[in-house]
């Protein structure tokens, strides 16, 4: 008789989950590969590494500090997923948070690793859906999307989110997010240069400042 | 001449969405059925799908706007490809831009028609934010048995440090809120809306609590979303008209 080994639900994650997206890897390379090969256009050295000089040492950098802040929100099957489909802090984090929270359940524990895929997996596939019938139906959608009156609501997607979804949270956890949210508004007030383009690098850094403060403060009994 | 609008590129970019489909359709099956193993009621499991399905709409179609941006420049179904997958637009628009310039290519609203030049800046943009293609793979089983032996040894800290990860995300981008008031009223606007996005929440939650309407709760996120960019609208108009006006 075969001793097969029973493996866990967090084991089948990893398995499936490291075979998920290396195939994505391989996928994704394919592209600019048959692009390459079929019209025999491969990339001179001089300009490709000179654009990669001007995007992968912040980006790069970026890629290495949001695995270390977003795996812990996303659970392991919502981290397989959310970086193969991207769009991380500005949708499948959120979106994941929202679920965990009307669901009652917490990041770090299996429900909420469960909950947080399943957000995560049905955001993922509305998402493909809606930007392929965008794309298929372009020519139908164009006013639409090009429309002038409704300019304003989609460049205040970030507040109309982040307003509610701060509201909860804040409301919450307040001493855990005073620190960090007054240095945020701080530096954001106060700074002579624009930082909006910055805001992948200062998540990390807001998370440090409220991991220290709410160490702090858990010594002190304070939490 | 090279064409980036042609159907070998659309259908090269649709085979590569489907593998994404199908692999968040496989890892939603099978929490579904973890779900059902921890007694998390079918009800829990439909709202949530729902739920998060409703949440998407609006940043999803804001996504559609960013494959607009690069169609100009890249035809559609590279944009179609990349925003669909890993990047965001302000990456990708980056990286399009260090590319062209790289090429002397100056003029993004002009479609490339050259072949080496399409190939490169596909190149660029997949290269530069793969890295958690290749390190999701080999760290994250180490980084979760690092959480769950954080919650073993102190459950309570466990969660403080869980929560402090995410009110750190969330102060930054309270904090890009405020980025455009030195400019004047108008950059007050993202502040406006944010503020009136508290204020329906705040009411939604009342409306659960009080009310006990129960199913708000699910869609309270959601919907103050869509009404607070609704709302956004004759904020922006007033505040225009004030600023012209003044």
């Amino acid at each position: 008789m075969k001793n097969r080994k029973v493996r866990s639900y967090d084991d089948q994650v990893h398995f499936y989950g490291r075979i998920w997206i290396l195939g994505a890897l391989a996928v994704f390379t394919l592209v600019p590969t048959v692009i390459s090969v079929l019209y025999d256009a491969w990339p001179d050295a001089g300009p490709f590494f000179k654009a990669m000089l001007g995007v992968a040492p912040i980006f790069w950098t970026v890629g290495v500090i949001e695995i270390l802040t977003y795996t812990p929100m996303l659970g392991s099957g919502g981290s397989y997923l959310a970086f193969v489909t991207g769009n991380i802090s500005n949708l499948k984090a959120p979106c994941a948070l929202n679920a965990m929270n009307a669901a009652k359940t917490k990041p770090g524990t299996p429900e909420g690793e469960v909950i947080s895929t399943i957000a995560i997996a049905s955001s993922s596939i509305v998402t493909v859906m809606i930007i392929a019938v965008g794309v298929l139906g372009l020519s139908f959608l164009r006013p639409f999307l090009e429309s002038e009156v409704l300019k304003p609501a989609f460049n205040n997607i970030l507040p109309a989110l982040f307003g509610g979804l701060g509201v909860v949270y804040i409301s919450k956890n307040w001493k855990i997010a005073a620190a960090p949210l007054l240095f945020m508004l701080l530096l954001f007030i106060v700074s002579p240069i624009d930082l909006s383009g910055y805001v992948g690098i200062l998540v990390p850094v807001g998370a440090v400042i409220a991991i220290v403060s709410a160490r702090i403060m858990y010594k002190k009994k304070m939490l | 001449m090279f064409d980036p609008n042609s159907k070998f590129m659309y259908i090269l970019v649709a085979l590569v969405i489907l593998y994404v489909v199908a692999q968040s359709v496989f890892f939603l099956i099978k929490a579904i059925k973890r779900a059902k193993e921890l007694n998390i009621s079918a009800s829990t499991i439909k709202k949530t799908m729902i739920s998060s399905s409703v949440f998407t709409i609006a940043p999803a179609i804001a996504i559609l706007m960013g494959v607009l941006t690069l169609s100009g420049f890249l035809g559609l179904p590279l944009p179609w490809f990349r925003l669909s997958v890993l990047g965001a637009l302000t990456y990708e628009l980056s990286a399009a831009y260090s590319a062209a310039e790289s090429l002397g290519v100056s003029d993004l609203s002009v479609l490339v028609t050259n072949a080496k030049t399409f190939s490169t800046i596909a190149w660029v943009m997949h290269l530069g934010i793969f890295t958690g293609l290749i390190l999701i793979p080999i760290f994250l089983k180490k980084i979760q048995k690092g959480l769950i032996l954080i919650k073993t040894r102190d459950e309570k800290w466990s969660d403080a440090f869980l929560t402090a990860i995410f009110m750190g995300m969330i102060s930054a981008f309270l904090g890009l809120v405020f980025a455009d008031i030195k400019t004047g009223l108008v950059g007050w606007i993202p502040v406006f809306v944010m503020i009136v996005s508290a204020i329906i929440m705040g009411i939604m939650g009342l409306l659960v609590k009080v009310f006990k309407i129960k199913w708000l709760e699910d869609f309270a996120l959601p919907i103050t979303m869509l009404a607070s960019m609704g709302l956004s609208i004759p904020i922006t108009n007033l505040i225009n008209s004030l600023v012209q006006g003044g």
